[in-house]
């Protein structure tokens, strides 16, 4: 590995001002994708760590990776199921996988080609904020989004949502739910009902997701040891609650995540799902899902473990992300079983939160001048 | 007598572009977000607002002497609601399907900042000829972003201009379909922030440090 690293040292002039290639100089944020930077601190003091911005996203990409293969076995396992015919796993799996792909080149070439033209235009270095958002993008679209429409969401959330914010770090919603959203406000027929969750679908048959069931009040398809697993159709990255246990184990031992904002997101949509329960038995057929059903079901684990816990668009303070953790529990609960119109409520849930996350930082870091202050104060 | 002066023209045409009203000064914007889902009725509504500013500063700048500065206000708002009421009017009569889809909005005219801040700040300080065209001059810049607005909207919303047909239903069995958040208010906001981007990314000087 030596090679490499004296290999692109030895280049790197060439990409700085005044070089050979300098009109290239963003592409070079390369380097560092691969090592430490050489760039050190000169003056004063600064606390360094070797996990930098983009060890974090690494992790994060890898906490990703079994719900993602997950998701292609199930796609491919959902298209087998109604469609009939009886393949062996490699073959589920590849037919999941050539239908996940291309959603995948697709989310990443958009939205890194954006963020490659901002960062030439402004003069900075590219960098690797999009590499989570670009994965998390096709995970939470149905398998049957067209190529086009992911694209077109992909470019508005990395435009309109990180870009005119000042790109990584800046942006005050989650890129991926915000393309979600655009995705589910702009085209509502594709991303909503019980046609759009398994691709290949014959003519009258529909499959409809725990939720979509918990919302008309049928009678549910799946028991909750098939939902843990995941072989239920739904979004391709949201549905196995296990994979997804599995990268928020690996989340929380590497710090990348916060534990406190998973625990409290969880223990809101619980308590409000126990309270919903209880107080209004007869509001909806809603009302009679359980807890567990909850938890498992739609995008709830999903967004509690990858999307809220996002550290540019979540609360900061301790005290804060307990606060926000919670209501966005709450609200993603409340929005499933009291709204009439949409049965998921966990992407609208976590937007809003992140709307609300430096006024609830705000809130805290006041208050806790507030109280020093008062400590501060010498009696008269 | 040259009828456009170099300075009248200024007032003509500066609230065309540097000094428009929706993209500059940021007014009018919430009628703005309301009724430009189609062209037809942003069309109307330009056009109703461009009349109101335009006769609102032309009358209310020949009274300006002869009104009480304590009341003027409300003598402003006597012109103007007077000059709504008739527009109203008018759109029934002759117009009554967008008289329909703007309902509430054409009465609002009233609320719209940009005729009592043209009528505040030019016309009753200025003689009635310069604040007929610096009314028509508002109220045209208003219009304009409002069509800009509202062509995207019509056109990447539902596929027509003015309610015909642009975009062929030969591309809807390919595949393509209308963007539903077009039609929905926040785009409307976005699409403005976006146009006011673009604006001042061609003039510079407009930038706020």
């Amino acid at each position: 590995m030596k090679f490499l690293r004296s290999f692109l040292d030895k280049h790197k002039p060439a990409f700085e001002k005044g070089g050979k290639y300098s009109a290239l100089h963003s592409l070079f944020a390369g380097v560092t994708f691969l090592y430490v930077p050489d760039r050190v601190t000169r003056s004063g003091c600064a606390i360094r760590d070797a996990v930098d911005l983009k060890r974090m996203m690494s992790v994060v990409v890898l906490a990703l990776v079994p719900a993602l293969l997950f998701g292609m076995y199930n796609v491919g396992y959902q298209h087998f199921l109604a469609t009939g015919g009886e393949p062996g796993f490699w073959s589920l799996f590849l037919h999941g996988f050539w239908r996940v792909l291309p959603m995948i080149v697709v989310s990443y070439v958009v939205g890194l080609g954006i963020e490659f033209t901002a960062a030439q235009l402004r003069g900075h270095e590219i960098n690797e904020g999009f590499l989570v958002s670009g994965l998390l993008i096709p995970m939470v679209m149905p398998v049957t989004a067209p190529l086009w429409m992911v694209g077109l969401s992909t470019a508005f959330a990395v435009i309109i949502g990180k870009e005119i914010f000042g790109g990584t770090g800046m942006n005050i919603w989650n890129p991926a739910l915000l393309a979600r959203a655009f995705f589910f406000f702009s085209y509502p027929s594709r991303v909503s009902g019980d046609k759009v969750w398994v691709d290949g679908l014959a003519d009258g048959v529909s499959r409809a997701t725990p939720l979509a069931e918990a919302y008309q009040g049928t009678p549910f398809t799946h028991d909750l040891g098939t939902m843990f697993w995941g072989l239920i159709p739904g979004s391709i990255g949201e549905t196995s609650a296990f994979c997804i246990l599995l990268g928020a184990v690996l989340l929380l031992v590497t710090g990348v995540a916060s534990w406190k904002i998973m625990l409290a997101v969880f223990i809101g949509g619980a308590g409000t799902a126990l309270l919903l329960q209880h107080a209004l038995p007869d509001a909806n057929p809603y009302s009679h899902v359980t807890v567990a059903r909850h938890l498992l079901a739609g995008g709830f684990a999903f967004g509690a473990v990858f999307m809220a816990t996002d550290p540019v668009t979540a609360a900061q303070t301790a005290a804060g992300k307990w606060i926000y953790g919670l209501l966005v529990g709450i609200v993603a609960i409340v929005i499933r079983v009291l709204n009439p119109g949409y049965p998921e409520g966990m992407m609208l849930a976590i937007l809003l939160m992140n709307t609300f996350a430096p006024l609830i930082d705000w809130c805290v870091v006041q208050r806790n001048v507030a109280r020093r202050l008062k400590r501060g104060k010498i009696p008269a | 007598m040259k009828i456009l002066t170099a300075k009248n023209r200024q007032l003509l045409l500066g609230p065309l572009n540097k000094n428009n009203a929706i993209l500059v000064q940021i007014l009018g914007i919430c009628s703005a977000l309301a009724v430009t889902a189609k062209m037809e009725p942003a069309l109307v509504m330009g056009l109703s607002v461009t009349a109101v500013t335009a006769l609102a500063s032309l009358i209310l700048s020949s009274l300006r002497d002869a009104i009480p500065t304590r009341v003027r206000i409300i003598v402003q708002l006597v012109v103007v609601s007077a000059l709504v009421i008739i527009i109203d009017q008018l759109l029934k009569a002759f117009a009554y399907d967008v008289s329909k889809q703007l309902s509430v909005f054409v009465g609002l005219i009233i609320t719209n900042c940009i005729i009592m801040g043209r009528v505040e700040a030019f016309a009753l300080a200025n003689k009635p000829w310069p604040s007929l065209l610096d009314g028509a001059g508002n109220g045209i810049g208003y219009a304009i972003v409002l069509l800009v607005i509202a062509f995207f909207r019509e056109l990447l919303g539902s596929g027509t201009l003015f309610g015909a047909r642009v975009i062929p239903r030969a591309l809807y069995n390919w595949g393509y379909a209308d963007n539903g958040l077009m039609i929905l208010p926040p785009m409307a906001l976005i699409l403005a922030g976006v146009i006011i981007w673009i604006h001042r990314a061609r003039n510079k000087e407009l930038i706020e440090q």
